[in-house]
């Protein structure tokens, strides 16, 4: 099973590599929507700091429905999904190496570019220490629920909407304990509280929705 | 032994078909035949489990065709080619063979492609390849697959002559190892050696 979910991986990372505009256009999406605050709201340090965890990890949320779409779309279309519906194995394996997959070309990226992006809102350098690990356990967060949201409205008509009414609610927990972290820290409290809770949201939902998610794409399938 | 018992099928309000029965023994071939729309890749997807019949039943072995154990003796082949447009032939057909559980390795996958005539085209983007040769690329999981039980939903469309023949070829060879086969076509069908049964729904 194990081999199977790295042939995923593979084959994944592999179809991103020969697409990769569809990766960097995720990637620009967030550094542009970061960068347009501190223009809008002006250089008052205080403010910029103060909202900077805020705005980084919405534009994630935001940045992460972009690619959502396209889970498994493409795989839907020409017919891979249903080989894989088909495979000997369980889909559950075949599900986890698809999100896997897409966290590293889609939540990975983010992940290292935010603490550069938050020098513009002048977070001092511990902080922006904390702002990447809060997004490196809180983006594969996105991946896992996205999926399942990306499963259930598999080949329906304005999809990408729903997609994002359904999604986005479910990601407000990691919102809040992500951008937690971060705010705590800048006001001189511990973030640990706030980034144990995140791993524990990833934990959970590493467990669960690889399963949910293969359970509706057998039900998007019939 | 593959079975199906009082099969009825429904896609909206309208009914394809209802009490269809049929068994398919160790080297028969069984035709689906009947006009579009009549439900024929309907009923390959109820045969393969990917979707559930409204009533009825088929098993597989006396079990039901659901799970892994039934899945590692099914190749499905849909009328879909399943090929990535960015990867290569050579590419497309390990993965899918991975996926199905009988991994090749790359002289195995070569000789495949080019036994279905795309040699010097194996490390080719699919993009770029004609449709009949993407068909090909699909159907070149015949050469490879151990699987007894093949569902295959209109395999010959977009091939040329000798395509045809050599899959034909296949399929005698196939049931001629006591494997199944149940395929749709509106191509008419010359497997050597083999007279298919029918199943014509209207």
């Amino acid at each position: 099973m194990g081999k199977l979910i790295a042939t995923v991986i593979r084959r994944d990372l592999l179809l991103a590599y020969r697409r990769r505009a569809d990766v960097l256009t995720t990637l620009f999406f967030f550094v542009i929507v970061v960068s347009l605050f501190p223009l809008g709201v002006g250089p008052e340090m205080k403010t910029l700091r103060l909202i900077a965890p805020g705005v980084v990890w919405v534009a994630a949320l935001l940045a992460s429905m972009l690619s959502l779409q396209r889970l498994f779309a493409a795989d839907y279309q020409d017919g891979t999904l249903e080989q894989m519906l088909l495979a000997p194995q369980p889909l559950a394996a075949i599900v986890l190496g698809k999100i896997v997959a897409h966290w590293m070309v889609s939540g990975l990226p983010l992940a290292l570019m935010a603490p550069l992006l938050g020098l513009q809102f002048n977070l001092p350098p511990a902080a922006l220490g904390v702002l990447f690990l809060a997004l490196l356990l809180g983006t594969p967060v996105l991946s896992l629920i996205g999926a399942i949201g990306a499963a259930l409205t598999l080949g329906l008509r304005g999809g990408g909407v729903l997609l994002s009414l359904l999604v986005l609610p479910l990601y407000i927990p990691a919102l809040i304990f992500g951008a937690g972290a971060v705010e705590a820290y800048v006001v001189g409290v511990s973030p640990e509280g706030h980034l144990s809770l995140l791993g524990a949201l990833l934990i959970f939902s590493g467990l669960a929705a690889p399963w949910v998610t293969a359970l509706a794409l057998r039900i998007a399938m019939e | 032994m593959l079975e199906a018992a009082h099969l009825t099928c429904q896609r909206g309000e309208r009914t394809l078909f209802t009490g269809l029965s049929f068994t398919l023994s160790a080297g028969e071939l069984l035709q689906v035949a009947g006009p579009n729309g009549s439900g024929k890749t309907s009923l390959l997807k109820l045969l393969c489990g990917l979707s559930p019949p409204l009533e009825g039943t088929v098993n597989w072995q006396n079990a039901p065709v659901r799970g892994e154990d039934f899945r590692r003796n099914l190749l499905y082949i849909g009328h879909q080619n399943a090929v990535k447009e960015d990867l290569s032939a050579l590419e497309n057909l390990r993965i899918a063979t991975d996926f199905a559980g009988e991994p090749l390795s790359d002289a195995q996958a070569l000789a495949a492609l080019a036994r279905m005539g795309l040699a010097g085209r194996e490390h080719l983007p699919a993009k770029v390849l004609s449709q009949g040769q993407k068909r090909r690329v699909t159907l070149a999981r015949l050469l490879v697959s151990r699987a007894p039980l093949w569902v295959l939903d209109e395999p010959l469309t977009a091939l040329d002559v000798r395509a045809v023949e050599l899959i034909q070829l296949r399929l005698a060879e196939h049931l001629a190892r006591q494997g199944m086969v149940v395929l749709t076509t509106h191509q008419p069908l010359q497997v050597p050696g083999v007279t298919p049964r029918r199943i014509e729904l209207s």
